[in-house]
C-alpha cells in the first residue's frame, strides 16, 4: 500500500453557499441544565430498528439503566437519563410526524447512578464495538446513525483514513465547537482509541476555518509527544455550507469521492462527529452511557442564547425556559440547523440523542416567500455540492417523471438545501427533489413486491 | 405555547437575492449605454426608450390579465425587454413600429410561451428580427452620430454603420465611444463593457459566455481575414455578447453548455458578417443558438460527485 500523505490544504470542493454563520454562542461556556421534572424517551432516537421498552410502569430506574433495547443489528439501546419512576409508556409525536412509544420517567431529583455502571474493558476492536453498542451512542452530529454499526466495518472494505467532523457548517450551531474547547483531551484520547483499535494510520480533523480558537486548541495538544507516530492532522477547511456533509468532507480532506449510492467506507474513510469521538473516550473512562448531550439553543427569539448540557428526553419547553424563554413569539421552532433541521409544530417535544440544536427563529430570519417562475439563472447548479441539476430534478419531480429523475441521479442528492437557499425565484427546489426521491423509493418498493408476488 | 407554529420543509434560510433584484441589476448595467444613446443621438433616444419600456410593461400586464394569471410586472423583466429592444433600434424609427416590436417580444415570444423563464428565444432579439424583416428600410436607416467622422455636425444625415463603411473611416476610439452609425444602444462599446463588468461583479452573469463569444469571434475574424478588434467593437456584437447571449432563459445553465453556446454564437456571427448580405450576424447567430440550448444542455450534463463510468454500464 502506498504511503498515505496528509494534505497541506483541503482539496477543492464545488458548490456550496455562504449562509450567514450566526455563531453567537461560540464564546459562551456551556451550562449544565438542572434535572427536569419529567423526561420522555422515545423508542426511535436513531436510524434503524426501534427499541422495545424493558421497564414497566411503576419501576424505579437509575441514571444509566437500560430502559429499552433491540436485538437488531442497526439499533442502539436507550438508557434512563434521570433517576425516578416510570410514569407511563405512551405514544408521542416525533418531529417527523411519526407517532412512537416513549417511556416517561418522573425524576426524583437525586440522579442516582445505576450500580451496574462500570468502565468497560476494551482490548480489541470487537470489545470496542460491543462497548459502543452498549453505550447507546448514535452519531451526535444530527443524523443519528448507530455508532457501533459505523465502527463495524465490513471486512471487504479497506478503510485507511479516520476523518473527524468538526465542520459544523450549519448556521448558529456551536455545540461541536464548544466540545473541542471544553473537552479537547476527550477528543484526542477518543481519536487515539478508535484509530489504534481500527488500525488506521491517518486521522484528519476537518474543521472549518471560522473556528480559529478550536483549531489552535487542538493543534496545541495533538502535535507533540501525545502523537508519537505523527498520525493526526488538523485540517482547516473552507467555511461554506455544507462542508460538514459526509461526502463533501471526505472530498475536502482526502480528495476521494464516495461513489454514487456508496458509503464512506467505499472511499476508504470512516467519518465520525467530534462529539461522538469524545463521548467514546468518556464512556471508556466512566462507563456512563449516553444520557445527556450538549446542544445549542439560539435564534432571534431566544432571550439568552447558549449551549446547554441537558439530559436526553428533556422537554424542549423546559430547555427554552432555562435559557430565559422567548424574547418574542417565535415564527419557527427548529430542531437542528436552519439548513437541514426539522421545523416543529410546537415546543411540546423532547430532546433526542442526535439533536444538536434548538432554534427559535423570527419571521425576519426564516423568510418565507411564495415561489415564482424559474428564470433558469443556473444558480442552483453552481450551488449544488453534488454537481446535480436541481432545476431539472425539481421539474422532473413535478412531472412525476421517474426516468428523468433517474437520469439526473436524483438519489445522489443529499438534501442539503443549497439550491433552495440560493434560488432568486424562491422556488422550493430541494423540497420538490425530496418528493422525487420518495417517488423513486416507492417505485422500487413496488417493484420488489411485484417481483416477490410472481415467484 | 398555545398556537401552532409555522412548519415547512428545510431549508429555513433563504438568500436575499430575487428575480426583481437581478433584473434591476441588468437595468443598471444597461444605464450607461442608454445614457450614451441620449448623448450620441439626442433626446429622441430617451423618448424611444420610454415608449418601448411603457409598451412592454403595459402589454405584459394586459396579457397576464387576459390569461387570468398573476401579474408579473413587479419582477421588472418587461422593463429589461423594453429597454433592450429600444437599444436595438435606429433612433429615427417610427414609435408605432417600435410598439409593434414590443408586441412581438412580450405577447408573442414571451407570454404565449408561458411567461418569464419559458420563452425559447430572446424576446428583444426576436422582435428585432421580425421588425427587420417587416420594415427593412426603417430598420436600416442609420442616422449619423454626433461627432462621427464623415458627417460633420449636421444631424439626421444618414451614414453607414461601421460594418458597411469603407475601411479606415472609423478608428477604434470612434467605435469605443460610439462616434458611428447604428442602433442607439450598440454604438458605444465602452458603455456596454462597463455594464458587463458590473454584471459579472454582481454575480448576475458568468463571464463565460461574453468572453468565449468575443474570443471566438476574434479568432474567426482572423481566420476569414477581417480585423478582429474592429469586428468586436462594431455592430451589435458587444450588446449581443454581454446582454443578449447571456439571457438566462435562452442560454444553457451548464458550464460547458455555456462554452459551446458561446463558441457557436461567435462562429456564426463572423460567418454571417463575412458571407451574408443581411446586416444581422449577431442577432441571427444568437437566435440560432437559442434554439439549440435544450440539446446543448443534454450533451453537457455535469458529472455528479462520485459518478463512476463503470456504474453507467452496470445500471442500464
Amino acid at each position: 500500500m502506498a504511503e498515505l500523505s496528509f494534505p497541506g490544504l483541503p482539496f477543492r470542493t464545488k458548490g456550496g453557499v455562504h449562509a450567514p454563520h450566526n455563531k453567537n454562542t461560540a464564546h459562551k461556556e456551556s451550562v449544565v441544565m438542572p434535572v427536569p421534572a419529567m423526561v420522555a424517551l422515545p423508542m426511535t432516537q436513531h436510524i434503524g430498528a426501534p427499541c422495545k421498552p424493558v421497564v414497566k410502569v411503576g419501576d424505579i430506574v437509575d441514571v444509566g439503566q437500560v430502559i429499552a433495547a433491540s436485538d437488531a443489528f442497526v439499533s442502539a439501546p436507550i438508557h434512563a437519563s434521570v433517576s425516578g419512576t416510570v410514569k407511563k409508556i405512551d405514544k408521542i409525536t416525533m418531529p417527523s410526524g411519526d407517532k412512537v412509544d416513549a417511556v416517561f420517567i418522573e425524576s426524583d431529583g437525586e440522579q442516582r447512578l445505576s450500580p451496574d455502571i462500570k468502565p468497560p474493558e476494551v482490548n480489541s476492536l470487537s470489545d470496542l464495538i460491543t462497548a459502543v453498542r452498549e453505550s447507546g451512542l448514535v452519531g451526535l452530529g444530527g443524523a443519528g446513525f448507530p455508532a457501533s454499526v459505523k465502527l463495524n466495518i465490513p471486512s471487504d472494505k479497506n478503510v485507511d483514513t479516520l476523518i473527524i467532523n468538526v465542520a459544523e457548517c450549519e448556521p448558529y450551531i456551536t455545540s461541536d465547537h464548544r466540545e473541542i474547547l471544553e473537552n479537547s483531551w476527550d477528543v484526542l484520547s477518543g481519536i487515539h482509541i478508535v484509530k489504534d483499535l481500527l488500525g488506521i494510520h491517518r486521522v484528519i480533523v476537518g474543521i472549518e476555518n471560522n473556528k480559529p480558537d478550536a483549531i489552535k486548541a487542538l493543534k496545541k495538544i495533538a502535535y507533540n509527544e501525545h502523537d508519537p507516530k505523527n498520525e493526526i492532522r488538523i485540517l482547516p477547511i473552507r467555511a461554506t455550507y455544507p462542508q460538514g456533509a459526509e461526502k463533501i468532507l471526505i472530498k475536502a480532506c482526502t480528495g476521494r469521492e464516495v461513489p454514487v449510492g456508496g458509503l464512506p467506507s467505499d472511499a476508504g474513510c470512516l467519518v465520525m462527529n467530534v462529539g461522538s469521538i469524545a463521548f467514546i473516550a468518556r464512556y471508556l473512562k466512566t462507563g456512563i452511557p449516553l444520557v445527556s448531550r450538549r446542544l445549542t439553543v439560539d435564534g432571534g427569539c431566544i432571550a439568552n442564547p447558549m449551549n446547554v448540557i441537558v439530559p436526553i428526553g428533556t422537554p424542549i419547553k423546559d430547555v427554552i425556559k432555562f435559557v430565559g424563554g422567548y424574547k418574542e413569539p417565535p415564527y419557527k421552532l427548529i430542531m437542528g440547523g436552519p439548513m437541514m433541521g426539522i421545523a416543529l409544530p410546537n415546543d411540546d417535544m423532547y430532546i433526542l440523542k442526535q439533536n444538536n440544536a434548538i432554534l427559535a427563529l423570527s419571521a425576519k430570519e426564516a423568510k418565507f416567500s411564495e415561489p415564482t417562475a424559474c428564470i433558469r439563472c443556473g444558480k442552483c447548479l453552481d450551488a449544488c455540492p453534488m454537481r446535480l441539476q436541481p432545476l431539472e430534478l425539481s421539474n422532473a419531480a413535478d412531472r412525476r417523471d421517474l426516468d428523468a429523475l433517474n437520469a439526473y441521479n436524483v438519489m445522489n442528492c443529499m438534501e442539503c438545501g443549497c439550491c433552495s437557499f440560493t434560488c432568486p425565484a424562491k422556488r422550493h427546489l430541494v423540497q420538490n427533489i425530496r418528493a422525487g426521491k420518495a417517488l423513486i423509493q416507492k417505485a422500487k418498493r413496488e417493484q420488489i413486491t411485484s417481483k416477490g408476488g410472481k415467484k | 405555547m398555545e398556537n401552532i407554529l409555522h412548519v415547512s420543509s428545510s431549508p429555513h434560510f433563504r438568500c436575499n437575492n430575487s428575480t426583481r433584484r437581478i433584473m434591476l441589476d441588468v437595468i443598471i448595467a444597461l444605464a450607461p449605454a442608454a445614457v450614451m444613446a441620449c448623448v450620441i443621438f439626442g433626446m429622441r433616444s430617451l423618448m424611444l426608450i420610454g415608449v418601448c419600456i411603457a409598451t412592454c410593461v403595459l402589454l405584459e400586464y394586459v396579457s397576464r390579465k387576459i390569461m387570468k394569471r398573476d401579474t408579473t410586472i413587479g419582477d421588472l423583466s418587461a422593463v429589461v425587454t423594453g429597454l433592450l429592444l429600444a437599444l436595438n433600434l435606429p433612433v429615427d424609427i417610427n414609435p408605432l413600429i417600435a410598439m409593434f416590436g414590443c408586441l412581438i417580444a412580450i405577447v408573442v415570444v414571451k407570454q404565449m410561451f408561458g411567461g418569464i423563464g419559458m420563452n425559447f428565444v430572446n424576446p428583444a432579439l426576436a422582435a428585432r428580427i421580425v421588425l427587420l424583416v417587416s420594415f427593412p428600410s426603417a430598420m436600416m436607416h442609420w442616422v449619423s452620430a454626433a461627432g462621427a467622422p464623415q458627417a460633420a455636425a449636421i444631424d439626421a444625415t444618414t451614414s453607414a454603420t461601421p460594418l458597411a463603411a469603407e475601411p479606415g473611416v472609423y478608428s477604434y476610439v470612434d467605435l469605443l465611444l460610439g462616434r458611428c452609425g447604428g442602433s442607439i444602444g450598440e454604438v458605444c462599446a465602452a458603455a456596454l463593457i462597463l455594464g458587463g463588468v458590473f454584471l459579472v461583479i454582481r454575480g448576475v452573469i458568468s463571464p463565460i459566455i461574453p468572453c468565449v463569444y468575443l474570443g471566438t469571434a476574434a479568432l474567426m475574424s482572423l481566420a476569414v481575414g477581417l480585423d478582429p478588434l474592429y469586428q468586436l467593437l462594431s455592430g451589435g456584437l458587444m450588446l449581443g455578447a454581454i446582454f443578449m447571449a447571456t439571457d438566462y432563459t435562452t442560454s444553457p445553465v451548464t458550464k460547458w453548455g455555456k462554452v459551446i453556446f458561446a463558441i457557436g454564437c461567435g462562429v456564426f456571427t463572423i460567418l454571417l458578417r463575412a458571407y451574408s448580405n443581411m446586416p444581422e450576424g449577431v442577432s441571427f447567430s444568437i437566435l440560432l443558438m437559442n434554439i439549440l440550448v435544450p440539446h446543448i444542455e443534454r450533451l453537457t450534463t455535469p458529472r455528479t460527485l462520485g459518478w463512476v463510468k463503470k456504474a453507467k454500464g452496470a445500471k442500464k
